[in-house]
């Protein structure tokens, strides 16, 4: 039902509002105090709340990363869950400043919807968990076979293509959210369960025996996650993709969350402008010229924040991959500071 | 006296004629300034807007279609007509299943048996005081979920299955000549219908009971079975079968469609009992006594004096449970049954972004629903009030 009030605030917003014109996101942040970042409640590793409310993961600590640049302070963020049913929704009625819910950037949403997808945080494709008892090994073996999906997805667009593709028969059930699809497919509801990859391994240690399921190797479609901003407002989309670049241009030069003050006195030139020893980059983008600085201290460069909510110091141990430094073999590029 | 105070009449009515008028014209452009303004807003904000989406493809799959669709091909509009009568689908049942079970316990109620009536008072207190939503996630988890497993299927009698993805049963698969069969049916039930005129004309006439009965179950069910032998039985029972997966082949009710229906239907049976019961005691006793008088059996008496003098009083309070279990079918979209809210309120608003159109259309087809059905009953209503003589 939330889905329903959130169209319908929407809608009455279109209707009745004189100026819905998104032009001063960056003000009206610094105005409130604090960011609202739509994320995901519910997927360990990417949005998920501790038991003691704490918001964890690689795309809450986006969101932290950008509170860091505007603020100095990471915690000046509020988390709003979405669902991916909502999500859309809540960024276009100004619910949300920024949407970082692994959301997969395509040309439909980027055209269509009024939004504007910053960077590519996360390289993703989907795949598919079966019950280790059904002694499948390859998706191409799921002719016949019932489906658990979320609704509002790429993913259950993709399903139906690839078995389309292949001439196999496929039963859907679908569920608003992916909490009810990953329930039913656990209870024997379904025989498969589907999403991004890197979903099935968060949602795996969620199920009551992680151990009796696998991740098919297939991966069936090109998921380029990225947070997303309303379209319009040029400047906040500058900050929200350079927050990104700026992770990463740290990882390639080597700067880290315990090193970037020793980092200050680097005679590098790169980065002495991503620290904002020299030049004025950072107020090219309405912040202070050490806005990366604060990044980098408090959350870290790219590579700190993926291992430590989804890599190889998180439960969910999933490789670097695509999602590699383009210097080790991955498509990851940073842009220069320049 | 009506010519002094006719005037000033006259001046009142035009001016509450003018008030209306301008009230009506003050909303009408309240609207329209809604309606374009959400235009331009749109067109700011470079949200697409229309309804060009309707002849797009849908890529998506739907569980359960009375209409066939397949992802890809199939267009949103598909979707929508599919997802609207999954809805009609669920709400027709539920109020026919609602309307059975409610009149049995609201009758139950009023019995002059002790346990009868308690167990019915207890099933109308404990259903009506939790949530509909918690109900059906009892039905959906705790009841169906928990049927066993595909590899463990439950075998029923004549081949069909039950297991915790639904109910597989075999389907029968008509041959030509079952058409002489509806035809029988037909001709039956034309029969049926002339005996019951002419049956209720002679007993007006002379008196004389005339049980019919027998000969109109004969007629509607001794005919067509005749002509279902005299065709040598053209049906034929595709039978469901274990496949790898899933059960193949049959007729399927999914698990999501029983516990909604279950689900609405138990909720609003409790409401229906209630409404049965204050129909029921709205009627004088002294027309029981009267009947009773008459030296009418109890039977006869609800069913000649009492019902239909209830039914007069419970008409209003039956439309609103009615639309109440309609619009309450909506929670489909919590277990995942795909109705209209669920399929196109869902999905089609996520693929295609358009949240304002397809809202709008939503919501304009729920309104279409309980305006039908309230026409529907008030229609009812009419033919049952007491016509003056």
């Amino acid at each position: 039902m939330k889905r329903i009030a959130t169209a319908l605030s929407l809608a009455l917003l279109l209707a009745f509002s004189a100026q819905t014109a998104w032009a001063q996101t960056l003000q009206t942040v610094k105005q409130r105090g604090q960011l609202i970042c739509g994320a995901n409640g519910t997927l360990a590793g990417f949005g998920l709340p501790d038991p003691q409310g704490n918001w964890t993961g690689f795309d809450v600590d986006f969101c932290r990363a950008i509170a860091a640049a505007i603020f100095n302070d990471p915690s000046k963020v509020k988390f709003v869950p979405l669902t991916a049913a909502n999500r859309f929704t809540a960024l276009q009625s100004g619910e949300v400043d920024v949407l970082s819910r692994n959301t997969t950037w395509t040309m439909s949403r980027d055209t269509t919807l009024g939004l504007d997808f910053a960077a590519v945080t996360f390289f993703d494709g989907q795949g598919f968990m079966v019950h280790k008892s059904l002694k499948v090994s390859s998706a191409l073996e799921l002719n016949g076979a019932s489906v658990c999906v979320q609704q509002g997805t790429t993913t259950e667009l993709n399903l139906a293509d690839y078995f389309r593709s292949h001439q196999m028969a496929l039963k859907t059930v679908t569920f608003a959210t992916a909490d009810e699809a990953i329930k039913a497919y656990d209870s024997g509801r379904c025989d498969s369960y589907t999403t991004d990859s890197s979903g099935l391994y968060g949602e795996r240690l969620r199920l009551t025996s992680p151990n009796d399921n696998i991740v098919l190797p297939e991966i069936i479609s090109k998921e380029p996650l990225s947070p997303a901003v309303r379209q319009g407002d040029d400047s906040w989309e500058d900050l929200v993709r350079w927050t990104h670049e700026a992770m990463l241009d740290a990882e390639e030069f080597g700067v880290t969350k315990s090193n970037v003050d020793e980092q200050l006195k680097s005679a590098n030139p790169e980065i002495r402008r991503l620290l904002g020893v020299e030049g004025q980059f950072g107020q090219s983008l309405g912040l202070t010229n050490d806005w990366a600085y604060r990044i980098i201290k408090s959350i870290g460069n790219y590579g700190e924040s993926f291992d430590r909510n989804v890599g190889e110091n998180s439960p969910l141990k999933i490789a670097r991959g695509l999602n590699a430094l383009w210097t080790k073999g991955g498509l990851q590029y940073g842009l220069p500071v320049r | 006296m009506r010519g002094a105070i006719k005037p000033a009449r006259h001046g009142a009515q035009a001016w509450r004629v003018g008030l209306q008028v301008l009230l009506a014209a003050v909303i009408g452009g309240l609207i329209y300034g809604a309606f374009i303004n959400a235009a331009d807003n749109l067109a700011r904000t470079h949200i697409s807007s229309g309804f060009g989406f309707w002849n797009n493809s849908a890529g998506f799959d739907i569980s359960q279609t009375l209409i066939p669709y397949s992802p890809g091909i199939s267009t949103f509009g598909r979707a929508f007509w599919v997802g609207l009568l999954n809805t009609l689908f669920v709400a027709a049942l539920g109020i026919v299943l609602a309307t059975l079970l409610g009149f049995t316990i609201g009758i139950a109620r009023l019995s002059r048996n002790w346990l009868v009536a308690r167990l019915a008072g207890f099933y109308v207190e404990l259903i009506r005081n939790i949530p509909l939503l918690l109900q059906l996630l009892f039905w959906y988890n705790a009841v169906l979920k928990s049927l066993p497993e595909l590899r463990d299927s439950i075998v029923l009698p004549m081949g069909g299955f039950l297991n915790n993805r639904g109910l597989f049963l075999p389907r029968p698969v008509f041959a030509p000549g079952f058409s002489a069969v509806i035809a029988a049916l037909l001709v039956g039930i034309g029969a049926a219908i002339v005996l019951q005129v002419w049956a209720r004309r002679r007993r007006k006439r002379s008196g004389a009971p005339t049980p019919v009965g027998r000969w109109i179950a004969a007629l509607l069910v001794g005919l067509p079975l005749a002509a279902l032998a005299l065709a040598g039985f053209p049906v034929a029972f595709e039978l469901p079968q274990m496949s790898r997966f899933n059960v193949v082949g049959g007729l399927e009710i999914l698990p999501e469609f029983a516990a909604l229906v279950v689900a609405l239907s138990v909720y609003t049976a409790a409401f229906i009992a209630e409404v049965v019961r204050a129909g029921i005691l709205a009627v004088a006793a002294g027309q029981t006594e009267a009947a009773q008088a008459l030296g009418l059996r109890s039977g006869t008496t609800l069913r000649l004096i009492v019902v239909p003098q209830a039914v007069r009083v419970m008409v209003p309070p039956l439309t609103s449970q009615y639309l109440n279990l309609t619009k309450n079918s909506s929670l489909a979209v919590a277990i995942g049954y795909p109705d209209l809210v669920q399929v196109f309120a869902g999905s089609v608003l996520n693929i295609t972004g358009q949240a304002v159109e397809v809202i709008a259309i939503t919501m304009a087809v729920y309104l279409t629903i309980s305006l039908f059905t309230s026409l529907v009953m008030n229609l009812y209503g009419r033919m049952t009030a007491i016509v003056e003589r």
